[in-house]
């Protein structure tokens, strides 16, 4: 690939997603955009960007897709599964009892491997959570992807990598070679195409949002930016979980992270829920007394 | 070291097998059908067993009855690796005592996450950069 056909291609890239290529990701272009060259009929990268250069938007919404689309696995690195499920929603539960309702935000939902792994938690929660409203929002720049999510349809490679099998058989439908979540499960994400370079206010207040493995992507004025508007769309006793090799340190003081576990942060000056009332019941004959 | 006893009646699914097994820290004994792993399983239990379905002479599923009717026969983690990929046969295996399932074909990717599903490997994190 000769440099100027590169630079041109980060700089693209940079503008319409954020996407922040160091000087030397020449092989991730080979490999995400040479397949896609070629279904176009075209040879190689070279000619690939000519194209682009000459207008072809749609093209380049295709190559904005090829280079972000990311990998993505059931429950991937189990530990986040395991905040969600001992410390996140523990709280949670408490902290929204009187309301029983819930907003969980998947910034990068992808083909909705996150999200619908958050789906099964709360499903697996079943009694605790009757009568709750619990909303999943799973969002993602790429359209195809935020299909292929929707669909809930996965190949057999995709649902042996971290989903455990006694979950597969409870959850999914098989159709020949293809594994798809069924309906119930589905029917609790739902799915809005997204950048986050882009205002996300419109979506509302979240108590919980996995914002993991999208961040690294971006150059660090991107990412304080981003973390400022996530610290205004979260409540101030929610829980912001990032990947695993993803930190605020540096970046933001808008979120602390959470001693003794890993990637799982509470905006800061917002507080705890307390394990118990902030005042006890005992005082508040008192403070009817002193307001009458 | 964990013992892992791979069952197959193909020497190359046994040798990719133990390929990955050894790269992910476990010794390796190899069976080429149930009834020669019933026999490997009567001198010393291993940790765990990736079990073929079918194979001549004893096939996997009536070897993993047998297993678990041994004395300390509920021990061994047992991860049946088959091109067996109905939900019947998955159904039925995880009746008769089977704790995880890998379906043909299969890759590094896939066996290291049904051993951390077990509890047998840990899951690696990144480093934070």
């Amino acid at each position: 690939m000769n440099p100027s056909d590169y630079e041109y291609l980060r700089k693209l890239l940079k503008d319409h997603s954020g996407l922040d290529l160091s000087a030397d990701k020449q092989y991730l272009i080979e490999s995400r955009l040479l397949p896609l060259a070629r279904k176009a009929g075209l040879a190689d990268i070279g000619d690939l960007v000519q194209k682009m250069k000459n207008g072809s938007s749609s093209l380049i919404a295709q190559v904005v897709e090829a280079m972000t689309t990311n990998e993505t696995f059931f429950f991937r690195d189990k530990v986040p599964f395991d905040h969600f499920r001992e410390k996140i929603m523990p709280e949670m539960l408490q902290a929204r009892a009187s309301r029983k309702s819930l907003r969980i935000w998947c910034a990068a939902g992808s083909t909705g491997q996150e999200p619908y792994s958050l789906a099964i938690c709360l499903k697996e929660m079943g009694a605790a959570l009757g009568g709750w409203r619990v909303e999943i929002v799973a969002t993602d720049l790429s359209n195809e992807v935020l299909e292929k999510s929707r669909a809930g349809i996965y190949s057999q490679f995709e649902v042996q990598r971290g989903l455990p099998i006694q979950m597969l058989v409870k959850y999914f439908k098989q159709t020949g070679q293809l594994w798809q979540l069924n309906a119930d499960i589905r029917a609790m994400v739902q799915h809005r195409q997204l950048n986050l370079l882009h205002d996300f206010s419109q979506l509302g207040r979240f108590d919980v949002i996995f914002c993991r493995n999208v961040l690294i992507y971006f150059d660090q004025d991107t990412k304080t930016n981003i973390f400022g508007r996530l610290a205004r769309a979260i409540e101030p006793d929610g829980f912001l979980v990032l990947g695993a090799a993803e930190t605020v340190v540096g970046l933001t003081e808008a979120f602390k992270p959470i001693a003794d576990r890993r990637g799982l942060y509470r905006p800061e000056g917002g507080r705890a829920a307390p394990a118990r009332p902030a005042f006890s019941l005992a005082a508040v004959p008192k403070l009817a007394m002193a307001g009458s | 070291m964990k013992t892992c006893l791979v069952v197959d009646d193909s020497g190359v699914t046994r040798k990719i097998a133990r390929r990955i097994l050894e790269e992910l820290g476990f010794n390796i004994i190899e069976a080429e059908d149930g009834e020669k792993a019933l026999e490997v399983c009567r001198q010393a239990l291993p940790d765990v067993i990736l079990l073929d379905w079918n194979m001549p002479v004893m096939d996997g599923y009536e070897f993993l009855g047998n297993l678990r009717r041994m004395p300390g026969g509920d021990a061994p983690k047992v991860v049946f690796c088959t091109t067996e990929n109905g939900i019947d046969h998955i159904s039925r295996a995880l009746h008769a005592g089977a704790n995880e399932y890998i379906m043909k074909p299969f890759d590094k990717d896939i066996v290291a996450a049904k051993f951390q599903e077990v509890g047998l490997i840990q899951a690696t994190l990144p480093e934070v950069v």
